[in-house]
């Protein structure tokens, strides 16, 4: 499966749709995308990941890259959409302690 | 007869591969019982260890390639995933692992990242041998809800 990934721009709030499966293969082409733009002061992205039907670790180190980045100019990073198995992963690395999460109870 | 079935894969040491080994491990752990959570679990793991051979192993030669040997028991999954580049003996080599230490070949696993910590969680055993090339060997037991009476039972 591939990976897509498209943006919506809000004024001050920068909307990352991710679609499919990321690994070492497509764990490129993610942080490619997520390097093309620049982070004002203030600025909010939010990486909606309810489409990702598989992550590792390459795609945690993308993430983990995009919030150094994002820290360091000022900005907000947020996640949205995880399902229970990114929630676990998220948390049996750590990463759940340091990053905004969004938690949302689904209704199936 | 032998008390596992035994299966053998065989791939380029590509990034473009290692779905096509998650989905056929996915299949393997199916096959033996396991259920969702566990089989991702697995597909992790196992995807851990082959994305570390594809990004490591291989920076000097053109072109390597993968061996992954699954044996499927009743109650669990023996993986081994090594880079020797042709098929090897599942037995010998299963023999020839010690147990976990921090050597260089750990630390070099680690190097990557979160892969080795996430394949000793997610699995319930994991060693490694970096003798004549990298060598991860992996066990996760099916966790039946029989299994969890029983154990229940016999500590009452």
């Amino acid at each position: 499966m591939e990976l897509n990934i498209h943006f919506r721009k809000e004024s001050n709030l920068l909307k990352v749709f991710i679609e499919g499966e990321i690994d070492t293969f497509t764990a490129p082409k993610l942080r490619d995308k997520l390097e093309s733009f620049d982070i004002d002061p203030n600025y909010i992205i939010e990486l909606d990941l309810s489409k990702v039907v598989y992550m590792d670790s390459t795609g945690l180190g993308v993430i983990v890259a995009l919030y150094k980045k994002v820290t360091r100019e000022q900005g907000n990073l947020k996640l949205v959409g995880l399902s229970a198995r990114l929630i676990r992963l998220f948390t049996i690395t750590g990463l759940s302690e340091l990053m905004n999460i969004e938690v949302e109870v689904k209704v199936e | 007869m032998k008390a596992f079935d035994y299966v053998e894969i065989k791939i380029p040491a590509k990034p473009q591969y290692v779905s096509v080994i998650r989905l056929a491990v996915s299949g393997l752990a199916t096959r033996v019982g396991f259920l969702y959570d566990q089989i991702e679990d697995i597909k992790i793991a196992v995807s851990e260890a082959v994305t570390n051979v594809v990004q490591h192993a291989y920076q000097e030669i053109e072109l390597g390639e993968i061996v992954l040997g699954c044996a499927l028991y009743t109650d669990k999954i023996e993986i081994l995933i090594t880079d020797f580049g042709s098929s090897f003996n599942f037995e010998e080599i299963k023999r020839n692992i010690g147990p976990y230490k921090q050597n260089d070949s750990i630390a070099q696993l680690r190097e990557g990242g979160l892969g080795l910590f996430l394949m000793e969680t997610l699995m319930d055993e994991v060693k490694v041998n970096n003798e004549g090339g990298v060598t991860v060997f992996m066990t996760k037991f099916v966790k039946r809800e029989q299994v969890n009476n029983l154990a229940q039972t016999i500590r009452t």
